[in-house]
């Protein structure tokens, strides 16, 4: 669905117009990146961060199958073969680097591009579906990427599949053999490395398939935008294509620079120095922790030091980690004020930061050792998240009272405008 | 009567079929066509879907069997299952750590003041009460064998080689997310559930066990 104002695609050329009767994919291109889409005029640069998530799963792909020609998926070589890419294979370095950075850069845009979400509440009806499927491809995410960084063989490979899969374990009575299960093994070895490498090969083409659906919700009600009122009539909106083409093409430069700047002055900034020790099963790293991306969730998983209620420790701290990502699925319900955009939101727009520094808590803890004062930080962090989404969201919600909102988004940007002339006539 | 019944009930597909009979002569003809057969409002081929339908799904379930189960560890896995060691050059109060089933194993030999410490604690006072006779072989119970996997998430504590630290109990200590074990393996402190796992074994000599 579109708006009734948007142009039709009319192919000119007699190839076009052949191509259009037996399969429409430009058609399909016009009316979803092209000038056939309309879009709210008043985006701004938070809006890339879809764009730049598929440019990083593109990345992925790449880098990723050039590295699977290389890369050998056995217990006895699989460290080797790393270390070979690195050195014997040309510029085998650099797509490795890439793909390895290119992981980060992929959870950089995604994290932005879900406190996007959070900040001007896109999660919102009518882009219920567009959300929950956005947590979908996050959950795939971290399963690839946590499959891909056991693939290189070293210490925290090992130690990182040995505690991940020992989640599992913390179920009542059926938890070990649920393990044993997905190892293929008591302990990670060849066989469960294999599978992770089938499996780290074929989740991403799932995360594609996804992808598509999220754009295809995302293209019934339109995207929103930082007013969050909804678009009213044809001068609310500009055509993607150039509009937007432009804008996410200057965005997708500004990333590829970082990206670039990261894979070739400081690869290994973001990773950890023990993955270059080959695997050891017989002794665990002195700290392991995970990658940077799963610390705050690493840190909920270790808040639960104490058996509560008939619940042990262990258990709850698999649930609450699981938990922490499943409230998302809930969010479009638990927020029921009906204005979308924290502009308008004086009472949640300060709760929204307080839940970004609480975020960060929580990844800071997860790096550090489980020791004091760590521990009790992210026993309060842990518990603040929490609270955020059950207790406060609901509360704030209910009691807010809303600044007031322009009448459209065309009103919002020229009043956007009047305050700048007017600002600039007086100086 | 029979013919309201069923655009009440609504079988969609029969609907859509007879509202595009052009006259009503026709219509009254594919309206016996579909009905021959009928005995007690079920139609044949209402049975034979189901049958079919039915057989597939089993067919499919079937299917799934193998495909969840060639996850498990497979024939040469399990085959590492038993191990032996030799215990004779462990000293009261060292520890080796050797591996089974490719998960370490601390074997462990305890001094008197450790097996005292471990049968002084009250059985109230455990998270998985066990004694260290439970724990180890009649006649034997200077002989600690255990799994050298924490039993929280898995990782290896410390404590078996010289000089590792033992943690608050003088037993097994585990960095990983800070689980503390005593004298006996048992855990006391921090997130583990359960006492370091006793692997099967056996004494084949005095100086010999198997494990596995
Ligand atoms: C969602 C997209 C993807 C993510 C988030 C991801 C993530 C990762 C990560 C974190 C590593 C470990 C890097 C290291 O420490 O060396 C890795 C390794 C690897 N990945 Fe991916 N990956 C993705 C897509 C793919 C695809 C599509 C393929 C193949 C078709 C692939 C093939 C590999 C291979 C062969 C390795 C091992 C080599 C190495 O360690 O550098 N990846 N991946
Ligand atoms: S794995 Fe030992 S404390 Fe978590």
């Amino acid at each position: 669905m579109s708006f009734p104002w948007a142009k039709n695609y009319e192919p000119q050329q007699p190839l076009m117009k052949w191509l259009d009767e037996k399969l429409p994919l430009p058609r399909l291109v016009y009316n979803a990146v092209g000038a056939g889409y309309p879009v709210p005029r008043n985006l701004n640069y938070f809006w890339n961060f879809g764009v730049l998530a598929g440019a990083a799963l593109a990345i992925q792909i790449i880098t990723g199958i050039v590295l699977a020609m290389h890369y050998a998926a056995n217990a006895g070589v699989a460290f080797d073969s790393v270390e070979h890419i690195m050195r014997d294979v040309n510029a085998g370095w650099f797509i490795r680097y890439a793909h390895m950075n290119g992981a980060s850069m992929f959870f950089i845009v995604v994290y932005l591009h879900i406190f996007r979400g959070l900040y001007y509440g896109s999660y919102k009806a009518p882009r219920e579906m567009v959300w929950l499927l956005g947590v979908v491809i996050f959950l795939l995410m971290m399963a690839t990427a946590f499959m891909g960084y056991v693939l290189p063989w070293g210490q925290m490979s090992f130690w990182g599949a040995q505690v991940i899969t020992g989640f599992f374990s913390a179920i009542p009575v059926v938890g070990e053999p649920i393990r044993v299960w997905l190892l293929g093994g008591f302990a990670p070895d060849d066989a469960a490395l294999n599978r992770f490498f089938s499996l780290h090969y074929l989740l991403p083409f799932v995360i594609a398939g996804v992808v598509i659906l999220h754009i295809w919700a995302l293209h019934i009600p339109g995207s929103s935008n930082p007013t969050g009122i909804e678009v009213k009539d044809e001068q609310d909106t500009v055509p993607f294509h150039p509009y937007y083409t432009a804008k996410d093409g200057f965005g997708l430069g500004v990333f590829l620079l970082l990206f670039v700047a990261l894979t070739f002055f400081s690869p290994n900034l973001l990773g950890h120095a023990d993955n270059y020790i080959p695997a050891n099963p017989l002794s665990t790293p002195a700290h392991i922790v995970p990658e940077w991306y799963f610390w705050p969730f690493y840190a909920i998983l270790r808040a639960f030091t104490f058996n509560f209620l008939w619940i042990d420790a262990k258990l709850w701290g698999v649930i609450a980690m699981f938990a922490s990502i499943a409230l998302l699925f809930f969010l479009p319900w638990l927020d029921s004020s009906p204005v979308k955009s924290s502009t308008y939101r004086p009472l949640y727009r300060k709760f929204f930061w307080v839940l970004v520094v609480d975020v960060l808590i929580l990844g800071y803890c997860g790096k550090s050792p489980a020791e004091q004062p760590y521990v009790i930080m992210s026993q309060l962090a842990a518990a603040y998240y929490f609270a955020h989404f059950l207790i406060i969201l609901p509360i704030v919600s209910r009691i807010e009272r809303p600044a007031p909102m322009p009448n459209s988004i065309t009103e919002a940007v020229l009043a956007k405008h009047a305050d700048k002339s007017s600002a600039s006539a007086t100086a | 009567m029979r013919r309201v019944l069923r655009a009440q009930t609504g079988r969609p597909g029969i609907r859509a079929n007879l509202s595009v009979q052009p006259c009503k002569g026709n219509r009254m003809a594919s309206e016996t066509n579909l009905n021959a057969g009928i005995e007690d409002g079920v139609r044949r081929r209402d049975f034979i879907n189901i049958a079919a339908v039915s057989f597939a799904g089993v067919g499919a379930a079937a299917v799934v069997l193998p495909l969840v189960n060639q996850m498990n560890p497979s024939a040469d896995v399990l085959a590492l299952s038993s191990t032996e060691i030799d215990i004779s050059a462990i000293q009261s109060g060292q520890a080796i750590k050797t591996s089974w089933r490719k998960q370490p194993v601390f074997v462990r030999n305890l001094t008197p003041v450790e097996i005292a410490e471990a049968n002084k604690v009250p059985l109230g006072d455990l998270r998985d009460p066990q004694t260290l006779a439970e724990r180890t072989k009649t006649g034997k119970e200077n002989w600690l064998i255990t799994l050298g996997v924490c039993t929280h998430l898995g990782c290896v504590p410390l404590g078996a080689a010289e000089g590792e630290p033992r943690g608050d109990f003088g037993g097994y200590f585990c960095p990983c997310h800070g689980s503390h074990y005593d004298t006996a393996a048992r855990i006391r402190k921090g997130p583990a559930p359960k006492n370091l796992t006793v692997p099967p074994y056996d004494f084949t000599s005095d100086t010999v066990v198997t494990i596995g």
